[in-house]
């Protein structure tokens, strides 16, 4: 965190949200951080000051312990209250794995999330579809193409009623699906019995994005893979864009 | 509860301790126990806690070596890794409790050896968990295996701590008791590392964490240190329950007093709960401590003394610290949400004494706790089953048709793909996964540096059943293999000693022999013993499991960008076999799954060859002229060669030279043999490397099928595809047939 490194442009400023029982909130730290012109700061969830920031991450984990429906407890918590104000004013937000399970159940997207399919916790690469490349998290990637993204959860079965998901189509909320290699959402690719093997979704503001998928563990080459940079990359052009 | 006649026994005797200790303990104390003491004193002394039987020839391990910063006798090994960082290990066994509860037993494993890591200020960052179960054609079986793993992935989980590897074994030996052995790595920075001793009079014991219950009431005594009969389900209240979301808080408020500077000594509650770790803190002070149970929070109402003393409630820990920081300690405590009380102070008396309120309901000697539970020697007797020669090479019939001999060794779930249960846990948050599962051996990377850290653990019952000596050799030779085969240099080990009762001749014997086998090995690779655990009476009905002695073993790669995996790369790429062990039936899988037996006698590993060969591998990993590695282990030559064929997903065109029947050479087992694969253009650079080391071009990588040739003849002729198949779907297969 050496201030000395200055660049002429204001360097983009993450805030990581820590709940107790976040455990990627280090994860998505040093993801951002391996950008140049970036800064990131944790957010305690006692704290409400994130006005300062560009973004903000809703890491994974198990955030109060998760043993009630995931997410449920910490919607009430004090850092989501800011975060909720943060959203309507414009501000990005992008909650993985358990921060989008935290985003559905604060009513900031909408859906829900069942149990996997399979009653049991995945931990896998999966294919991912890019639905939508226009938005402010994904203008890195080419529409339709295919990105290999793990996933870690228990609970990431997305479900919504029929006039929702006819909502999200309409307004191209689906960001990202499964698929197979050849970019077919069959069953069979779908790891969790996610309603139209929908793996992220967008507020119709565009501002605010949640998907199950990790991109945080997919921006180095020596774990695997770099197929989830375009997210913050995406981020980073757009809050550039921004400010210029 | 249904009253049994039982109840007319002494005390003592109910408690798990022998009238001779009984009396011991009143020589000790000068005076006849209260009932807290004799119970504090039952757990100190039994089989879990005291090593009464092993500890006589535990003292035969090598133990110290340059890298070696803490050995045995702490919560964790600590290793020396360079630049002032430094890895901590431990492997602990939790069978009984597994047995008994699959989820919860399996889970609370996984927080007691997570608490033994931070415990010495190391942030945890590996778990690997070693499993043994009896035939999953048993629905039970079934039922264990899936609690075991849920709870592994639940507890793991939810701290964020990944599960890079283990490994899975199925058998009938531990149908009645099956092996959980949970193994935990951290990370600490040199000048953080923290102790368990107790020291300065006057400084305070802090109880942070989880309240106390009446769970896990004799979890070290009566579940432990005692065989299965048919009072095995009577037991499950001595079983504990998990909460991963306190333990993450624990984690991370002791890893935040650790940065702040608040601990003189910091120490885990698990078996035998405040009773041995207080008095195990002390004994390491060489002072006493003076503890007010009045001041535990405790989860019930009308909790005895000695039930408070000897809850195994999870998810605590004691913190030692100086008296001005007590307000600081608090401070770090509440902003996790944690309970945290000032129970007791250190003193100079050197002894344990508890008090209620202003009640002083029990003083021992912390000696007498902790040094001076008896030693049991036991007469060894060799067991009958044991033989000196192998068997004659044409005991078994050759099959007729050896596709279908390897088809059914994949599908074998001791040999088949294990992503259906390493799916269930996370095994990439951290983001240090160098290697994804399948690999030889997990490699994380260290963030902000060259190099990375190799793990790997091994075990193999059977062998160490035919020859408990052989077996352990071997089996530290095959963890070495394993992290060889990554590119790792092997450092340390830390091991988990699974036997039956140890007050049988026979297990005895094994005992010693095994812990025998296991130095020399040590020896011969440098890897000393860091510390680990006994888990003595895994017997169920008279019936022991195989010896066991599980090696969980940690190496270094200078450069995580040099590491290498088993899978084939490139058409046209070299095969080479590394080795000239001769293949034998004896104690192999092929034995076992097409013969139906157990028997003969195993090879026994030759140390200086191996050595050799695996630095070969690890320079030509190095080098980059090795394109994959992969040893040689469960299921033969064929088996390893298939297995890199369908992670590549290409085949492979074999011609072996050898006058042994192809079966045997291909199925049968040996320590010593890895196959390297080599692009054509570095032949004569590995060449310069192998020197005169045994080495054999065995075939080329390439087409859709694996052809092996041995005596002129195809023996083996099968499409890829349909070998991955049979793989891939053997577990799920077996786990939806078995219910």
């Amino acid at each position: 965190m050496s201030a000395s490194s200055q660049t002429e442009v204001t360097p983009l400023r993450f805030g990581v949200v820590v709940f107790p029982g976040s455990n990627c909130d280090a994860d998505s730290y040093d993801a951002v951080r391996s950008f140049s012109g970036t800064t990131a700061r944790y957010l305690w969830h006692k704290d409400t000051q994130i006005s300062d920031l560009d973004c903000v991450i809703l890491p994974g984990g198990f955030s109060y312990g998760d043993y009630l429906r995931c997410g449920a407890i910490a919607r009430f918590s004090p850092i989501m209250k800011s975060v909720k104000r943060f959203a309507d004013e414009g501000g990005l937000v992008i909650g993985i794995c358990n921060g989008f399970q935290i985003l559905l159940e604060a009513g900031m997207l909408p859906g829900a999330m069942h149990q996997n399919e399979g009653l049991k916790f995945v931990c896998k690469l999966v294919n991912l579809r890019v639905e939508n490349s226009e938005t402010t998290f994904t203008t890195s990637y080419d529409r339709g193409q295919i990105i290999k993204v793990p996933i870690a959860h228990h609970e990431g079965n997305y479900f919504i009623d029929d006039d929702g998901l006819a909502q999200l189509e309409a307004n191209r909320q689906v960001v990202v699906r499964y698929c197979d290699e050849d970019g077919e959402t069959t069953a069979a690719a779908n790891p969790n019995g996610s309603l139209s093997s929908i793996a992220g979704v967008c507020n119709r503001d565009g501002n605010v994005f949640g998907l199950m998928p990790h991109p945080e563990r997919v921006c180095d080459e020596v774990i695997g893979g770099i197929d989830g940079r375009g997210v913050f990359e995406s981020i980073i052009r757009a809050v550039a864009g921004n400010g210029s | 509860m249904t009253a049994k006649p039982a109840e007319q026994k002494p005390a003592y005797e109910l408690l798990g301790l022998k009238a001779k200790e009984y009396r011991d303990i009143c020589d000790r104390l000068g005076r006849e126990p209260n009932y807290t003491e004799l119970a504090v004193f039952s757990l100190m002394w039994s089989e879990h806690c005291g090593y009464k039987h092993s500890r006589p020839l535990l003292g035969r391990f090598p133990t110290s070596g340059e890298r070696i910063l803490q050995g045995p006798g702490e919560n964790a090994g600590i290793i020396d890794i360079g630049e002032g960082l430094a890895v901590a290990m431990k492997i602990e066994s939790h069978n009984h409790p597994s047995a008994i509860e699959p989820f919860q037993g399996a889970a609370t494993g996984i927080g007691g050896i997570v608490r033994d890591i931070f415990a010495m200020g190391a942030r945890p960052v590996a778990n690997l968990d070693p499993l043994h179960f009896g035939s999953l054609e048993k629905a039970r079986q079934k039922y264990l295996l899936e609690g075991v793993v849920e709870g592994i992935a639940a507890y793991g989980n939810c701290m964020g701590i990944p599960t890079v590897g283990g490994e899975i074994h199925f058998e009938d030996p531990y149908e009645g008791n099956c092996l959980i052995n949970v193994m935990c790595v951290g990370l600490v920075e040199q000048d953080k590392i923290l102790k368990a001793k107790a020291e300065g009079p006057g400084n305070l014991i802090v109880l942070i964490g989880s309240t106390t219950g009446r769970d896990g009431i004799g979890g070290a005594s009566i579940l432990a240190s005692a065989e299965f009969d048919e009072t095995a389900q009577e037991k499950r209240p001595t079983v504990q329950v998990g909460d991963p979301f306190t333990e993450k808080k624990l984690l991370e408020a002791c890893l935040e007093m650790r940065d702040k500077g608040l601990l003189v000594a910091l120490q885990d509650l698990g078996a035998a709960g405040l009773s041995s770790s207080s008095s195990e803190m002390a004994s390491k002070g060489g002072v006493g401590i003076d503890m007010d149970i009045s001041r535990v929070p405790l989860r019930e109402q009308g909790m005895e003394p000695f039930e408070i003393m000897i809850s195994e409630s999870q998810e605590r820990m004691l913190a030692l610290i100086k008296p001005e920081l007590e307000d600081e300690v608090m401070a770090v405590c509440a902003k996790w949400d944690l309970d945290a009380n000032v129970i007791g102070k250190v003193t100079d008396s050197h002894s344990l004494r508890v008090f209620n309120g202003d009640e002083l309901i029990a003083d021992m000697p912390v000696d007498a706790l902790v040094d001076d539970a008896p030693t049991y020697i036991v007469k060894a007797v060799r067991p009958a089953h044991e033989v000196d020669e192998p068997l004659a090479e044409d005991h078994y019939t050759k099959p007729t048709d050896l596709n279908e001999t390897l088809t059914t060794m994949l599908r074998s779930p001791n040999i088949c793909d294990k992503s259906w249960v390493y799916r269930q846990y996370d095994h990439m948050v951290q983001t240090n996964n160098a290697l994804w599962p399948g690999a030889s051996a997990a490699v994380l990377r260290l963030k902000g540096r060259r190099q990375g850290i190799a793990l790997t653990t091994d075990g193999n019952g059977r062998r160490c059943y035919l020859d408990p000596r052989r077996g352990a050799r071997s089996v530290v030779a095959e963890a070495a293999r394993n992290l060889s085969c990554a590119g790792a240099k092997p450092l340390a080990i830390t091991n988990c000693l699974n036997f039956g009762n140890p007050e049988k001749g026979e297990i005895y014997y094994q005992f010693g022999e095994a812990v025998e086998g296991m130095s020399e090995a040590c020896e011969a690779f440098d890897t000393p013993v860091t510390g680990g655990n006994v888990s003595f009476y895994n017997e169920s009905f008279g019936q022991a499991v195989y010896p066991n002695p599980v090696v969980g073993m940690m190496g270094i790669v200078e450069d995580v960008r040099l590491i290498q995996t088993p899978d084939f790369k490139d058409e046209g790429d070299v095969i080479i076999l590394l080795g000239n062990a001769r293949p034998m039936a004896d104690g192999s899988e092929y034995q076992l799954r097409i013969h139906g037996e157990v028997a003969g006698r195993i090879p026994d590993v030759d140390l200086d060859m191996e050595k050799k060969l695996q630095l070969l591998v690890r320079e030509s990993i190095l080098e980059r002229v090795a394109k994959s590695a992969h040893d040689v282990s469960d299921g033969g030559l064929a088996c390893c060669l298939a297995e890199s064929a369908i992670q590549g997903g290409m085949g492979a065109v074999v011609e072996l030279e050898s006058n042994q029947r192809a079966d045997l050479l291909l199925f049968g087992e040996a320590p010593g043999l890895i196959v390297i694969t080599v692009a054509e253009k570095d032949l004569e650079a590995f060449a310069q490397l192998a020197l005169d080391l045994p080495k054999t071009v065995i075939g080329r990588v390439g087409g859709d099928r694996l052809k092996i040739k041995s005596g002129g003849a195809d023996q083996i002729d099968i499409p890829v595809a349909q070998i991955k198949h049979a793989w891939e779907t053997a577990l799920e297969t077996l786990i939806g047939d078995a219910g």
